[in-house]
């Protein structure tokens, strides 16, 4: 092309109903995915910017424009270049108008309806920044030659800058093309007039553009393609050479100038600058000779020639989801299994997606169209999978709810994990975006899923995913958590979200790890998975807590000397009643009930306030005595039809304390002690407080007292049967009476503990036969002696429950069992230590100290690292640090 | 009929002529210090609301109005010429997050009105002029996204509906003595074109010529808004506004963010404003660039004369304020822009057929 044609424009004109009968067809037959298919062609052959046509007298015009405008603002490589809003109607433009982010062109207005209308309408297209295209229409109608042309657009062009506000950048006139070789001879200067009437306009109207719809010229060909392209090449470069700026036409289909056959360009010539008298005449015999010559141009589809793991992967990066179903197909016949082309060449794709949008390279909505072909290629392969299941013994992989979290609009990450985990064969149940906490978990308790997912991409999420984490653990949820989105980051879910929630929470960093991390979590290893993820953000909240400046601390020695001052020269070692071990098997419920803590129940259902004042509060009280109605009626069921046995055991045992141990010698009485390591606080205590350092093992006798001392332990459960009943319930859909039996099996096994430890105080070991008892006081712990349990602040190493467990056989006795991490199964169970002592109290260890550490670990008898291992939440250092500056 | 300016536009327009201007910095970062409950988010004004107000620091122009006022006033003191009125939510889409649809013009005008009283304090204790810029943010909804991968056409929320909420919010802040408008944190620029259409309506209703702002936000490094758009593509797509000034707030840090300035400069036929956040978020959604290396990095577009208004957006603070007003304080403001002639469209990408 020449010179002058550099700067030319081109408008692909396939996605107009008017101008393409497919596209038309595609509309009128609802089929949207194809006619969004037909845009991203034009855009891939060259059209710069795009026209939209739905004028169609069947079409709902306004519905259809606003609705394929929508869907291709979804498509990165088609919206990349400028629409074209097309149509007659104001209210087609106006609705096309509303639903462009970028500067369209209304295509088009006029003064066909006098200047009011005009200059209203042109008001409105520059109040949504959008340039506008005039026709060359005016009261009396279409201008047909150069002068009416001329004058019109000057008309135009004064109104739209002196009244309207337009910069003339932003007008661009239509002269009207009109169809030549009609037969007509009035017909025969049509092109020529267009020529003229561009070359004066833009002589005369500054930086005005000019347009035309291209097609109309050759109407009287229609039928025969080749010929009207070659029609539309050679108009075009006249137009061009007379300063045409952008047409309307269907560039795939355009041939250049130079390759059009000499004779028909010059048939072509002679009819549209009117040169000679019989060039119809010419042109007419002609066309027949060329008919079905010229092809159209297709897409760039050499991508296509690629192997089938290639193309799969080419299609996700590229957002092409054509092909997704059959290449998709082509790679399941040639892999093992159905599920190995999700985890091999769509998961490789989706990586590069990830990899690309991480690094700047691909933006959002790409990623948001990779999903959908994945999506596309996972729905084809489903049937396969679910068929391949069948004969593999496959279950569902497991359900995970996943949210947005309340405050926040972004959910392309969380979209993208939750189709990469269906394609994995898990039921995903999307909360969408701005999910409240309480649908997030509401949903997850119904549903009964395996794990939550939360994300977020604002900032403000971070702290919305930590109330969700708070409010799972105050329900006493017992699924893995799942932290995503763009602002999340490993240490601050470690530092943040997973000391909220005691379950295991996982930072995933991308969707590609969340199917890893939600297969381990699912899966037979997920005990010492949660475990090792755990333990890493303990390390990384450890350093993070010691990289901020630790709280001062005194030396173990220090702190040891400042131990609880204890006159043991006047104590009376109260002897037990009933030493060793008591085995309470299927205790009677009934006689637990008047030990429940109701509070912490109404908590559990989001009901605040102490028992019994709930149950008068004027806002809550009324829900809280339906919901305290309806606990007393399961309660009773439960009891009168003894849905679980509870079972108990104590053990009460000589011990002495030596130094910060306490030995416990088991009975019968020959056999050898068992070491307990207690920890002892180490923080400073300011110049003249008298506030000692506590451990546990300043309340026991010491050894060189010769003091015969004693102490306790304990393990109860209300029993195995609370989870089988909640299940029963909840497999019959009844979730209320499911979560109300959950909660009242934790209540009962405190009530366990609470009645056991009375027991224990007034019979058992009998220190206080006399003491009142009425339920306030047990509760506020209004009595001698302390029961606390391992993994708590006073002795917050969890692994002592082993020592503990073994000293009361509590898995042969009450059938309670420690995980890996030294959890209890069943979840409705309590343990602890019992100590005597008048002056023993409940405290927290806190932060210790390396030296404190070392010497534990020599006691425990583990390496430091161990030690820190397990220690992790209590050090006052970062262990790697610390390890060099020794 | 053209419209009456106000005297203050004109008096802005004089003192961008002259030097960079000074954006104030965060309101959230300084209200997190106040450790507010949710019995302080209500107030009396909300004593009644049926939502969680907590964090929702726009209801806080009617709860906490002392509190608002005195951010405002330790702005001014630190250097700012131009106050952000603390509106950012006060539309009543994103107000019904909690309940609150029905206050959002009660919101912006007691928010406008705020910023006015300081900057009236501030005036009569130094004989300063300062402006007070009314906040229109973006909402929480995008109309050029899908909400739902699976339906990309689908949107959950019109641009009717949007600028429905915008005008009422557009007017409010002129009825409460917004000096200027600021349409900022743009992600969606559909969002942005139904809050210019909205707010030429509310110039229209007020019968006030109004200075505008517009200030974008490039999510990431990729350089694009969060709907896809270039920083030029933007500007095209925003030029019929003929804004006072053309922007780029939040998201990225000013290190990230220098590109883009250097981008948006060199197309802006508006000044050009900056506010970016201290820094990127850390770990735990904080900020952590100091006011020193902030000042420093904006000096440096002041001394290559790329900027006009520059400021602080998400974690920056009056120490931040002043260290940057200290940076540009006797630099040259960025001198006007004309583009050439030429049809500038865009879609995601600018688009242009030179003269």
């Amino acid at each position: 092309m020449t010179d002058a044609s550099r700067s030319f424009v081109i408008v692909g004109e396939r996605t107009n109903v008017t101008g393409s009968a497919r596209f038309r067809k595609l509309i009128e037959a609802d089929d949207y995915d194809a006619a969004v298919q037909v845009a991203r062609q034009q855009v891939e052959s060259g059209a710069q910017i795009l026209d939209v046509n739905m004028d169609e007298g069947l079409l709902d015009s306004v519905e259809a424009m606003a609705r394929f405008l929508n869907l291709i603002a979804a498509e990165p490589d088609i919206c990349r270049v400028p629409v074209m809003i097309d149509s007659s109607k104001w209210e087609v433009i106006e609705a096309g108008l509303k639903c462009v982010q970028g500067k369209p062109i209304v295509n088009s207005i006029s003064l066909k309806e006098g200047e009011a209308p005009f200059l209203e309408q042109a008001h409105r297209v520059r109040r949504y920044g959008a340039a506008v295209v005039v026709m060359a229409f005016d009261e009396t109608g279409q201008a047909d030659t150069a002068d009416r042309k001329v004058e019109i657009c000057t008309r135009a062009y004064r109104l739209l800058v002196d009244h309207a506000g337009f910069l003339p950048d932003d007008i661009i006139f239509d002269p009207n093309v009109f169809a030549v070789a009609t037969g007509i001879e009035e017909h025969n200067d049509y092109a020529q007039a267009f020529f003229d009437a561009t070359r004066r306009i833009k002589a005369e109207l500054p930086h005005a553009r000019v347009s035309g719809g291209i097609s109309n010229v050759s109407f009287s060909f229609r039928g025969n393609e080749p010929v009207r392209q070659a029609m539309h090449a050679v108009f075009l470069y006249h137009a061009i050479q007379a300063g045409l700026d952008m047409a309307i036409v269907n560039a795939g289909a355009l041939p250049v100038y130079d390759d059009i056959p000499d004779e028909l360009r010059t048939a072509c010539e002679d009819v549209l600058l009117n040169r000679t008298p019989d060039a119809t005449d010419n042109m007419v015999a002609l066309a027949s000779a060329f008919q079905g010559e010229v092809r159209e141009k297709t897409a760039d589809l050499s991508w296509r020639e690629k192997p089938v793991t290639e193309r799969l992967v080419h299609a996700l990066v590229n957002g092409i989801s054509d092909f997704a179903a059959e290449d998709a197909e082509e790679a399941r016949l040639a892999a093992g299994r159905p599920l190995d082309v999700i985890e091999g060449p769509l998961m490789d794709g989706m990586k590069v997606v990830g990899d690309l949008f991480g690094a700047g390279k691909m933006f959002l909505p790409q990623v948001v169209k990779s999903a959908r072909v994945m999506k596309k290629a996972v729905a084809w392969l489903t049937p396969f999978i679910e068929e391949d299941m069948k004969h593999s013994d496959r279950k569902s992989a497991g359900k995970i709810v996943m949210a947005t979290v309340k405050g926040d609009v972004h959910d392309i990450g969380k979209n993208i994990v939750g189709v990469v985990l269906r394609c994995n064969g898990y039921d995903v149940i999307d909360l969408g975006v701005m999910a409240p906490l309480e649908q997030i978990l509401d949903t997850a308790k119904r549903e009964q899923a395996d794990i939550i997912g939360l994300s977020g991409l604002i900032t403000p999420s971070l702290d919305e995913m930590c109330r969700v984490a708070a409010r799972m653990e105050e329900d006493g949820l017992d699924l893995p958590l799942l932290i995503g989105g763009a602002t999340t980051s490993k240490m601050h879910t470690a530092l943040k979200i997973a000391p909220a929630y005691g379950r295991a929470v996982v930072h995933v960093s991308d969707a590609s790890r969340a199917v890893g991390v939600v297969g381990t979590l699912l899966g037979p290893d997920n005990a010492a998975y949660a475990d090792g993820i755990r333990t890493e953000y303990d390390v990384m909240r450890t350093r993070h807590a010691s990289g901020r400046g630790a709280a001062a601390r005194m030396s173990l020695a220090d702190a040891r000397a400042n131990r609880v001052p204890i006159d043991w020269e006047t104590y009376r070692a109260p002897q037990p009643n009933s030493p060793g071990l008591t085995v309470f098997e299927d205790y009677n419920l009934a006689e637990l009930v008047r030990y429940i803590d109701w509070t912490p129940f109404f908590r559990t259902w989001e009901l605040a306030g102490a028992y019994p004042r709930i149950l008068d509060d004027s806002v809550v009280g009324e829900a809280a005595r339906a919901l305290f109605d309806d606990a007393k009626a399961t309660l009773d069921r439960m009891i009168q039809e003894k849905w679980t046995v509870a079972s108990g055991v104590v053990g009460l045992w000589p011990a002495a304390a030596d130094g910060d141990d306490v030995l416990i010698r088991g009975v019968p009485v020959n056999q050898a002690y068992v070491r307990l390591p207690m920890l002892r606080q180490q923080m400073s205590r300011g110049a003249g407080s008298a506030r000692p350092n506590f451990s546990l093992a300043d309340f026991v006798a010491p050894v060189e007292t010769g003091i015969a001392d004693w102490m306790g332990g304990f393990a109860v459960t209300a029993g195995g049967g609370i989870e089988v009943a909640s299940r029963e319930f909840e497999e019959a859909g009844d979730d209320y009476t499911a979560i109300m039996i959950k909660a009242l099996g934790d209540r009962l096994a405190e009530a366990f503990a609470e009645r056991m430890h009375e027991r224990v105080r007034q019979d058992l070991w009998g220190y206080a036969p006399d003491e009142a008892s009425s339920n306030t006081e047990l509760v506020a712990e209004a009595y001698r002696g302390i029961r606390p349990a391992p993994g708590y602040p006073a002795c917050p190493d969890h692994t002592e429950k082993g020592s503990l467990f073994r000293l009361l056989d509590a898995e042969a006795n009450v059938g309670v069992s420690l995980t890996e991490s030294f959890a209890m199964t069943p979840a409705s169970s309590v343990s602890g230590w019992y100590i005597a002592h008048p002056d023993a109290r409940y405290f927290g260890v806190g932060r210790i100290e390396q030296d404190q550490v070392a010497d534990y670990a020599v006691r425990k008898g583990w390496s430091l690292q161990d030690a820190e291992r397990w220690l992790a939440p209590n050090l006052n250092y970062a262990p790697g640090q610390a390890a060099e500056a020794a | 009929m053209p419209l009456a300016q106000r005297p203050s536009a004109a008096a802005l327009a004089a003192d961008a002529e002259t030097r960079v201007l000074v954006l104030d910095g965060a309101m959230g970062t300084m209200l997190q210090a106040h450790d507010l409950r949710e019995k302080d988010f209500r107030g009396t004004a909300f004593a009644d609301a049926s939502a969680d107000l907590a964090g929702n620091n726009d209801a806080l122009n009617l709860s906490q109005p002392d509190i608002v006022r005195q951010i405002h006033l330790d702005y001014l003191r630190a250097g700012a010429d131009i106050l952000k009125t603390n509106t950012f939510s006060s539309t009543n889409i994103a107000q019904s997050d909690y309940g609150l649809q029905e206050a959002a013009g009660d919101l912006n005008r007691a928010g406008a009105r705020l910023a006015q009283e300081a900057v009236a304090a501030h005036t009569k204790a130094t004989g300063k002029t300062s402006y007070v810029a009314g906040v229109i943010g973006p909402t929480n909804r995008t109309a050029s996204i899908s909400p739902d991968v699976n339906d990309p056409g689908s949107r959950n929320v019109t641009f009717d509906e949007l600028s429905n909420c915008y005008r009422e919010a557009a007017i409010a802040l002129i009825e409460g003595g917004s000096d200027l408008l600021l349409i900022e944190t743009v992600f969606d620029t559909l969002n942005a074109k139904a809050a210019i259409f909205a707010v030429e309506e509310a110039i229209l209703d007020a019968g006030v010529r109004l200075p505008v702002m517009i200030s974008a936000t490039i999510t990431d490094l990729s350089g694009r808004t969060l709907s896809g758009q270039t920083v030029e593509a933007f500007a095209i797509s925003v030029r019929h506004a003929s804004p006072f000034a053309l922007g780029l707030n939040c998201a990225l840090g000013p290190a990230e963010l220098d590109r883009f300035v250097a981008d948006l400069s060199a197309v802006a036929e508006a000044r050009v404003s900056v506010h970016p956040n201290a820094g990127l978020p850390n770990e735990f959604g904080g900020y952590d660039e100091a006011p020193d290396t902030m000042g420093a990095a904006i000096a440096t577009w002041a001394d290559k004369a790329l900027v006009n208004i520059v400021g602080g957006c998400c974690g920056t603070t009056p120490a931040h304020i002043c260290a940057i007003a200290d940076a540009v304080a006797g630099k040259a403001p960025r001198p006007a822009f004309r583009a050439s002639p030429g049809l500038r469209l865009s879609g995601l990408e600018p688009f242009e057929i030179a003269a």
